[in-house]
């Protein structure tokens, strides 16, 4: 009897142990759902421009690569290819900005490249102020006195002047016209007007000035400088007047 | 000094009413006007007579012979000594004009001149009739010196934009350009048979002569000289010319042929020498300008260069020109000149054996280039007196004075010979 009574026991306390621990399951665990199938996978998105510097006028490669993405654009560009790349050449700094969609949901990439303006061109060289330039800043004009042909002393500087510019450009031609003011006769201011011009002539002539390099011309009062009735006015338009010959 | 114009007789009183309408065209009124103010114009001008006012005159004027009533002409108020009357019809495309010069005094055989003219009806042709039968009458009452109702001005004319040669008649009307140089061309002098235009002209080397023929409308050949060639002078039978040219340095007196052959130097010495004029009665001397001692003065000199001779003693004296009886000399001369003397430039006469002179112009600002008419009584000159340089007419005693050009620049006059 005692064994039969240990047997019974323990069967009560494996049967309790049962009960408790069925009992103790069957509150805390329903009965589990089928899995959920598994979330679709984000896009990647990478962009980069090589050289990242360039010069304007130069050209840059962009190159980009994405995965899981259905619509890929780049600003600037609109949509290209997944993965791809493409020489661009901006004329000013510019950042690409890839937007990359998917099921998966979207990522963004950007690049920067970068554009440096040329340096200017190096300024010319100024040019060699041409004779004619030269002519006019150098060789200055001799005035004379009223209804005189003769160079007044306050003149001969000028005419030395005259002579040394015109002895350092030897191949330079040019035409003495002589001027007169306007109070005079049209007839005797021609021949005086011919006369200061000759008298200019044959000052740079003396100074050795080779005679053929020298045309002259006279207007007499026809071609005025000056248009006003005053010494001031017709002082300068008593005058032998240098022009360059081209 | 008497110079030519009235020599102290008295002036005959001569009547002058409209020519009337000789047919019922009605392009007659407006010829009549032209004819009745060129003609009445040239007679006054003319300084041969004393015209009778129009106010004197009867209402009935006669148009042809049997009109006139003599009782009513050669007694006060008219009190003329001579009629002219006439008729002016435009008939079958022409006009006719008749005319009639009656010495009212002597009423037994009045007739003067009767004349008659034919042309197609034009403003232009009934111009020049005016002028032809004014002229008639001017030779008649005028000492038997032709008038110069037909003769020509040339001038120096700035108002294309450029200084050209123009020409005009002697009353300022029928203006037109003679050259189309486009730089400055100056100092017209036309031939004595009026063919060729002489004329001093900015080329491409330098103040050339040029020579223009009337005749072709155009330049006609003449030697480049070289230098600054200034102021031709026709001789008085047109075989030769005087210029100045400053091809050999100083600007002298050269005489050529008309042709440019034979050029001959006539003056030297300093200073510049020109605006030469030949004494167009003989031929035999020339009148120039030099600036030898200074300011310019007046010069004369025999043909061949001889004898030279200052004839102005002071101041700044050019552009003289010689009368057409060889006696007396016009001249722009300011007696007075330089600082502090106010003195203008003005024309004067000067009677070339005595040197005397009379001033002409007064009071008229700057008055230059003198030059008589064909008749000896009349000079055209340069003045300013209206404010800027234009031509004026005035009889040779300084009378009459009137403006015949009023548009643009117009400077250097020079009447024809005839």
């Amino acid at each position: 009897m005692k064994h039969r009574t240990l047997k019974a026991l323990a069967t009560v306390i494996a049967l309790a142990t049962i009960l408790m621990l069925g009992a103790c399951h069957k509150k805390t665990a329903p009965a589990p759902p089928p899995p959920p199938p598994p979330p679709p996978p984000s896009p990647t998105a990478s962009i980069s421009v090589s050289p990242d510097t360039i010069q304007a006028g130069q050209s840059a490669t962009l190159t980009w690569q994405t995965s899981n993405a259905t619509d890929v654009s780049i600003d600037g560009i609109g949509a290209v290819q997944a993965s791809g790349s493409q020489q661009v050449s901006p004329t000013d700094s510019t950042t690409y900005h890839l937007v990359a969609k998917g099921s998966g949901g979207s990522q963004e990439a950007s690049t920067r490249l970068t554009v440096t303006q040329p340096p200017p061109p190096p300024p010319p060289a100024p040019p060699a102020p041409s004779d004619e330039d030269l002519f006019g800043q150098n060789v200055k004009d001799i005035y004379f006195d009223y209804d005189k042909s003769n160079i007044r002393p306050d003149q001969q500087a000028s005419i030395q002047a005259d002579v040394q510019f015109l002895t350092e450009h030897s191949n330079i031609n040019f035409t003495i016209e002589g001027h007169c003011d306007d109070r005079g006769s049209t007839e005797y201011n021609l021949a005086l007007g011919d006369q200061r011009a000759s008298a200019v002539k044959n000052a740079l002539t003396t100074a050795g000035i080779n005679a053929s390099r020298i045309k002259t011309i006279s207007y007499g009062k026809e071609k005025p400088f000056c248009m006003e009735d005053n010494e001031a006015c017709w002082q300068q338009n008593r005058r032998g007047h240098f022009v360059y010959q081209k | 000094m008497r110079t030519g114009s009235g020599l102290g007789v008295e002036k005959v009183r001569l009547a002058v009413p409209d020519f009337k309408p000789s047919t019922g065209d009605p392009q007659n009124a407006a010829l009549l006007k032209t004819f009745n103010d060129t003609f009445w114009n040239d007679l006054d001008n003319s300084g041969v007579v004393e015209l009778v006012s129009k106010s004197f005159y009867p209402l009935q004027v006669p148009g042809q012979p049997a009109e006139v009533t003599f009782g009513l002409w050669n007694v006060p108020p008219p009190n003329a000594a001579m009629l002219v009357f006439g008729n002016l019809g435009v008939a079958a495309g022409k006009v006719t004009v008749q005319g009639w010069l009656y010495d009212v005094k002597n009423t037994s055989s009045p007739q003067v001149l009767g004349k008659q003219y034919a042309d197609v009806p034009t403003d232009a042709a009934v111009r020049l009739i005016a002028h032809k039968f004014a002229d008639e009458i001017i030779f008649r009452l005028g000492g038997g010196i032709p008038g110069i109702a037909e003769s020509k001005i040339y001038f120096v004319s700035d108002r294309s934009g450029h200084k050209e040669i123009w020409t005009m008649d002697y009353d300022g009307s029928n203006q037109y350009q003679v050259t189309h140089q486009g730089s400055i061309s100056l100092s017209p002098r036309i031939s004595p048979d009026g063919s060729r235009l002489a004329f001093s002209s900015l080329t491409r080397s330098g103040w050339e002569i040029l020579m223009y023929s009337t005749d072709l409308n155009r330049l006609v050949s003449f030697p480049r000289l070289g230098g600054g060639n200034f102021s031709p002078a026709w001789s008085p039978d047109g075989a030769r010319l005087a210029l100045s040219s400053s091809r050999t340095g100083e600007s002298e007196i050269y005489v050529c042929d008309a042709n440019g052959a034979n050029l001959h130097r006539m003056t030297t010495g300093k200073g510049p020498d020109v605006s030469p004029v030949w004494n167009r009665k003989t031929g035999a001397q020339i009148a120039f300008v030099s600036g030898s001692t200074g300011l310019p003065q007046v010069y004369s000199m025999e043909a061949d260069g001889t004898n030279q001779q200052r004839m102005t003693d002071q101041g700044y004296a050019v552009s003289p020109n010689w009368a057409p009886n060889g006696q007396f000399l016009t001249l722009a001369w300011t007696r007075k000149y330089g600082p502090g003397e106010p003195g203008s430039s003005d024309i004067y006469l000067m009677d070339i054996a005595s040197k005397q002179w009379v001033q002409l112009t007064h009071d008229g600002g700057h008055n230059d280039f003198p030059w008589w008419a064909p008749d000896g009584r009349h000079i055209v000159f340069e003045s300013e007196r209206s404010g800027k340089e234009e031509i004026w007419m005035m009889l040779a005693d300084g009378t009459k004075l009137h403006q015949l050009t009023f548009t643009g620049r117009n400077t250097q006059p020079n009447w024809s010979w005839k």
